[in-house]
């Protein structure tokens, strides 16, 4: 080992990723590296220690039923934990493990049973624990600074919000974490992206994602691990934090984060799953080491001055086709590349739009609220400070799915529920809902304006027109009927 | 685990960018107890009309596309959600190897755990395989080699390719990852007897909480 003093500096992931490697899997780790012509490298591959692994009933069921049938079992079960999510029923006075259907409810089923036989901690409905695996993980503090987690969800990445490594994986990485708590892994390329300067007001977590997607493409992060970085991350709230980090993935970054602060600190201590008294403070001083070195290198940079960010909403069939509220859609011919030209026009194809269109005047039939993205407790609050006092649009339906137990409750209690239903806002159950065809029927060959992270097509349903935007802006175009700027509204807070 | 070292098929070119996962299986598909049929899901909504009907305009209904082992694609094939049914689908439907300038690194990976290969060159390359098969009405083969990294247009000229050692090495050899790593169990144990110490409050055990 070398001697600390001399090491060279370090970024954050560096210093995460190298405090879990088991070993070093490539004789020559330089051997698998290539400099070349295409987009990806390959990179040397590790066998890595997995502190924590969660699992959900469609993916993590999967990993479940095929762990027993290898005859394995699990390895490390207190650092496994199960949760009920994307497919569970919404309605008001559902029972534990009630499905959206009896399908889903099989796989419940079969998830509860499995994961009692390997002995999991599980968050059923019922649970004042549940909800969305990205939700619950950090409101129950299994999301440490400087450890890894897992999950079969590409949105995991969402947890580096604590300056946790958390990346998705598939069903068969989640049988190998099961039974090893180890992962293979090969190293990816560092990506530092800094946002400095102050946001506009009315500007979001949210908007900043897009207004980068829209920037550096769906396929930006391909083969990085992106540590987002300056001023106006740093003023983030943990909340907006986690709403940055969940559209990682939306540019193809497998991993995103923010190295922890005192705000991590605040936000986690106490929690159910941290470490108490002389133990937390030991983490901490280990946490505080972990920031990237001053002189620490990034194999790429990008720079985003926050004064250029406006309100966005998205167009298009993928996250990077977005554009500020008070833009307009955009030509095909307004892109060199022909692919993309190509992808312009099979995008305004099927959302039915037509290029030179002012994004404030496109009507919605739906408004959604929900997701890992943006269900939080400080999402529902900016929108119902856009709603209170004011009745949705008719003809339009208004969903509002809280992202957890803990967040509908929270809701409730500051009076949150009440403002969106006499809005004209349904009031559900909390889970994955509506993100991933959770609401198909209701959805389909309809326009949405959603607070999620995917506008692929048929995400939400048949036919489904999904547009993604913040909490804010679903909220005003809810009252207006179509895409709406959340700053023109005075808001009675 | 199936092995995969060299193929000559037909190839299917479908040159979009950002083709998501969702579309190679949407989600209503994963509701399911068993991962069998999950070709049935294969880019369901492409392939079938709003009537439940195949949709003759799309290239995998189409002969001789219809029997396809081969996908060519443009940037980041297999981006968003991490479901292995992704690939899986793929390889219940015949496939055998994707080519696309870049991929999800999740669909990526999950690939070489299901007997399916993607293979990486530039969207130039991909695009001048994807005008030999579509001139030839897709009668012209594409070959895959794994074992010399390496994939051969109908024209015979060749390309060079670079895989993951270790997951090359997985996918030649249909090798189990989780025998592999367990061969490595004293490393695992060694490493934890300083991590625990180190960093306590990463290691949980039942009931301790």
């Amino acid at each position: 080992m070398p001697d600390t003093k001399t090491v060279a500096p370090r970024t954050f992931f560096e210093k995460v990723w190298s405090d879990h490697v088991i070993a070093e899997l490539d004789e020559d780790p330089a051997e698998g590296t290539t400099e070349g012509s295409t987009e990806r490298t390959t990179q040397s591959t590790a066998l890595l220690q997995i502190d924590r692994l969660f699992l959900h009933e469609v993916t993590g069921g999967v990993s479940l039923r095929e762990l027993k049938h290898a005859g394995r079992a699990t390895s490390s079960p207190g650092q496994v934990f199960t949760a009920i999510d994307h497919v569970v029923s919404i309605r008001p006075d559902r029972r534990p493990g009630e499905g959206r259907n009896e399908t889903a409810t099989a796989m419940i089923e079969e998830t509860l049973l499995a994961s009692a036989r390997e002995g999991l901690q599980v968050f059923n409905i019922g649970d004042p624990r549940q909800g969305i695996v990205h939700v619950i993980s950090p409101e129950l503090g299994l999301t440490l600074p400087g450890t890894t987690l897992v999950c079969g969800d590409s949105h995991t990445c969402t947890v580096g919000a604590l300056g946790t490594l958390g990346w998705g994986v598939g069903s068969s990485e989640g049988v190998h974490v099961l039974a090893t708590q180890t992962l293979r892994q090969a190293k990816p390329k560092t990506m530092r992206i800094s946002f400095e300067g102050a946001l506009r007001p009315g500007v979001s977590a949210k908007d900043m994602a897009l207004h980068l997607i829209g920037s550096i493409g769906a396929n930006g992060g391909i083969g990085y691990a992106v540590e987002f970085a300056g001023s106006t991350v740093r003023s983030l709230p943990i909340e907006g934090r986690l709403t940055l980090c969940n559209m990682g993935i939306e540019f193809s970054a497998r991993y995103a984060f923010v190295a922890p602060d005192d705000l991590t600190y605040a936000f986690l201590k106490d929690r159910e799953y941290v470490p108490k008294g002389a133990a937390w403070d030991a983490a901490v001083a280990y946490w505080r080491t972990l920031p990237s070195d001053g002189a620490a290198q990034f194999d790429r940079e990008v720079k985003i001055d926050s004064a250029t960010i406006a309100p966005q909403v998205t167009w298009g069939t993928s996250p990077q086709q977005s554009v500020g509220i008070d833009d307009t859609v955009p030509e095909p011919d307004d892109y060199d590349d022909p692919g993309t030209r190509e992808l312009v026009r099979t995008a305004l194809d099927y959302q039915r739009l037509s290029p030179g269109t002012r994004v404030d005047q496109i009507p919605i039939d739906v408004a959604y609220i929900g997701s890992c993205t943006n269900a939080r407790l400080s999402d529902l609050h900016v929108a119902a400070d856009v709603l209170r006092g004011r009745k949705v649009a008719a003809n339009v339906l208004a969903i509002c799915v809280p992202g957890s137990t803990q967040v509908k409750r929270a809701a409730e209690a500051a009076g949150l529920d009440q403002v969106f239903r006499d809005a004209g806002f349904e009031w559900l159950e909390p889970g994955c809902a509506m993100c991933a065809t959770g609401g198909a029927d209701r959805l389909a060959n309809r326009r949405v304006i959603s607070t999620t992270n995917r506008n692929f097509e048929n995400r939400q349903g048949p036919k489904t027109r999904t547009h993604l935007a913040s909490p804010a802006t679903v909220a005003a175009s809810a009252i207006l009927g179509h895409f709406a700027d959340a700053r023109t509204f005075s808001t009675h807070a | 685990m199936e092995s995969f070292t060299r193929i000559r098929a037909t190839a299917a070119p479908m040159m979009r960018i950002n083709i998501d996962t969702d579309q190679i299986i949407p989600t209503r598909f994963l509701l399911r107890t068993s991962e069998e049929g999950l070709n049935e899901g294969l880019f369901a909504n492409w392939r079938s009309l709003a009537d439940g009907t195949p949709n003759p305009e799309f290239i995998l209904n189409r002969a001789p596309y219809d029997r396809a082992e081969i996908i060519l694609a443009d940037r980041n094939f297999g981006c968003g959600s991490s479901r292995e049914a992704a690939p899986r689908a793929l390889r219940q439907s015949g496939f055998r190897a994707v080519i696309a300038p870049s991929f999800g690194d999740i669909f990526f990976g999950n690939c070489f755990r299901n007997g399916m290969l993607p293979v990486i060159l530039p969207i130039e390359t991909v695009n001048g395989l994807a005008q030999q098969v579509a001139s030839s009405h897709g009668t012209a083969s594409i070959e895959v080699d794994l074992e010399h990294e390496r994939v051969t247009a109908p024209d015979g000229i060749t390309f060079a390719f670079v895989t993951p050692k270790k997951l090359r090495d997985m996918l030649l050899n249909g090798l189990d990852e989780i025998d592999l790593t367990m061969q490595l169990d004293d490393s695992i144990a060694r490493f934890r007897a300083t991590d625990r110490a180190k960093r306590p409050w990463a290691y949980l055990e039942r009931g301790s909480y």
